[in-house]
């Protein structure tokens, strides 16, 4: 009798438990992030300690895009049947390898108005830039001392100039307007006799605000100076063309396109010949400029995303800008103390950076947990300054630490959009009622009067 | 005693490690903030503190109602300009003085 008391009460107490292995589980830090503690609605995920009720909206489309369904199916065989290496000469499964990846680098040049032979492939944009100015520098490192770029420039080109700067060479780093825009006169005099690259930004990742190629082009060919650009962003979305551009280097990035992650291109204009410095060294590869084996699949992924691009860019461009204009409307309607970061003239649409005065960008970003963007403010990095962009577009302080930054794609949807508009203004009062700073000025204080203590 | 141990397996299956991430209870107080709002700063009985700035990206306004015959905070209004912990933070912060002395509340540390 007690015995059968026993095992009933173990039964019972044990079946109330989950599985005990979900403990172990936890434990275990590769599973730490993928397991969801047992909770009474099933449809429910925690993760980060946030429960959310389904996957959010995706809107950012500048970090990186979805891969297109014909993009993967494109790149499919080349996983499973044709998974041979490029470089292979003697059997069927490197000729077949080969072909498709020079395919692939023609559908890439035929985009951006080259010749497939100007073409090297690489793991992605950051590797592009870190070859275009490291390696153009250390090439003419005998000559050419100098370079120019701009303070709104991506990382890794931020980056790689720092890294020159400690081996012995000299950089500039231009300012731009509150616009965004780079100072043409400003660039024009910064050009030394001893400069050997240029490299500004096509479109830019923080706030798209796009530069005067063609102007900035025709200076560099004035003065003889390479002309690099980082056109990651701009690949597919604006009209690009190198020979318009007068651009010798070009980066692309494989994944803003609706590509695949980890592969990119590099454009190296043939006439006249740019040289660089390999910066991976190897069996020879991509005419020597970058060694490894070519991944078939990304490559083809590239390949097929740029020919996709080409032909439904106007389509995309019309159907973004519809959907920015909603986006905006829709935010201005409810809501005041609205700014657009950056020209909104020269600017791609689907890149929609705004500040909500007296909200802080990170709190913001908590409450907007069903929708996926990103901010610029100082939470979401590191140390406690706002993004370096926007400082350089000389946003005032209190605005550059509520900066969200909204990104719209070719699978954007407009219920997307209102219910992304309807979570926004909801937070934003919500934040707004609990700010001090909108309190002092519906009070009519100045808050630009005010002495902070700092702490 | 099997009863015991089940309900020992029971406790320490609550012990979730989660990632080090905001904690739930920093989420709470974000989702839900108690004391938000402001008290006439004219009241003689509210005293107001203003800290922080909108470069460092925080700024706080605290302000409590204090009983003057008997010294003790009766209530309290937030009011912040700030991230997720900020808010937490404050928010956590006017529970905590409410109903205790002045000189008690001095002793409330960030640690």
């Amino acid at each position: 009798m007690a015995t059968k008391l026993l095992a009933s009460a173990l039964r019972q107490t044990l079946n109330k438990t989950p599985a005990s292995s979900s403990l172990h589980r936890c434990l275990s830090t590769a599973a730490a992030l993928t397991t969801a503690p047992p909770s009474q609605n099933d449809e429910a995920m925690t993760i980060k300690g946030l429960k959310i009720s389904a996957r959010p909206l995706y809107l950012d489309m500048q970090a990186t895009s979805p891969v297109d369904p014909r993009v993967l199916d494109a790149m499919l065989p080349y996983y499973l049947a044709r998974y041979g290496n490029p470089h292979s000469r003697t059997h069927l499964y490197g000729w077949e390898s080969d072909q498709a990846v020079e395919t692939a680098r023609s559908q890439i040049a035929d985009l951006i108005g080259a010749s497939p032979k100007e073409i090297v492939f690489t793991s992605g944009a950051t590797e592009s830039n870190n070859i275009s100015v490291k390696g153009v520098m250390k090439f003419y490192k005998e000559k050419k001392r100098h370079v120019v770029t701009t303070q709104t420039e991506h990382k890794c080109v931020l980056d790689s100039c720092r890294h020159l700067q400690q081996e012995g060479f000299e950089v500039t780093y231009l300012p731009v307007g509150n616009d965004g825009i780079v100072d043409l006169e400003k660039l024009r005099g910064s050009i030394r006799p001893d400069t050997g690259l240029v490299s500004v930004m096509a479109v830019n990742n923080e706030i798209g605000v796009i530069q005067p190629m063609e102007e900035i082009g025709k200076i560099c060919r004035e003065f003889n100076v390479p002309f690099h650009t980082d056109a990651a962003q701009a690949l597919g979305k604006i009209p690009v063309d190198v020979d318009r551009w007068n651009v010798s280097l070009m980066s692309l990035s494989g994944h803003k396109i609706y590509g695949p992650k980890g592969v990119g291109a590099l454009y190296m204009r043939r006439r006249p010949r740019i040289r660089v410095e390999a910066q991976m060294n190897g069996g020879g590869q991509e005419r020597g400029i970058r060694s490894g084996t070519v991944p078939t699949p990304l490559v083809v992924g590239m390949g097929a995303a740029c020919e996709l691009a080409k032909k439904e860019m106007g389509y995309d461009e019309e159907r973004i800008r519809g959907l920015q204009e909603r986006l905006l409307n829709g935010v201005r309607a409810k809501l005041d103390g609205v700014v657009v970061n950056g020209s909104v003239e020269r600017r791609y649409a689907g890149n929609l950076n705004l500040s909500f005065a007296y909200v802080e960008g990170e709190s913001l970003l908590m409450g907007l947990k069903d929708v996926a963007v990103s901010s610029g403010s100082a939470c979401t990095s590191a140390s406690l300054e706002p993004s370096y962009v926007l400082r350089a577009l000389g946003v005032d302080e209190d605005m550059a630490h509520t900066s969200i930054r909204f990104g719209i794609g070719r699978f954007t949807t407009e219920e997307e959009i209102d219910r992304a508009v309807e979570l926004t203004v909801q937070q934003v009062d919500k934040l707004r009622e609990m700010s001090p700073l909108y309190e002092m000025v519906k009070e009519g204080i100045d808050i630009k009067q005010i002495q902070w203590s700092q702490h | 005693m099997l009863r015991q141990l089940a309900s020992k397996r029971l406790i320490t299956q609550r012990i979730q490690i989660l990632p080090r991430f905001y904690h739930e209870k920093v989420i709470d107080h974000f989702n839900n903030p108690r004391n938000v709002g402001s008290f006439d700063k004219n009241d003689p009985a509210v005293g107001t503190g203003l800290v922080g700035a909108p470069a460092c990206g925080d700024v706080m306004k605290l302000q409590i109602k204090v009983d003057d015959t008997t010294g003790e905070i009766v209530d309290a209004r937030f009011k912040t300009f700030g991230c997720g912990s900020a808010i937490a933070s404050s928010s956590v912060a006017t529970e905590w003085v409410k109903g205790k002395q002045m000189e008690e509340v001095m002793t409330i540390k960030n640690t």
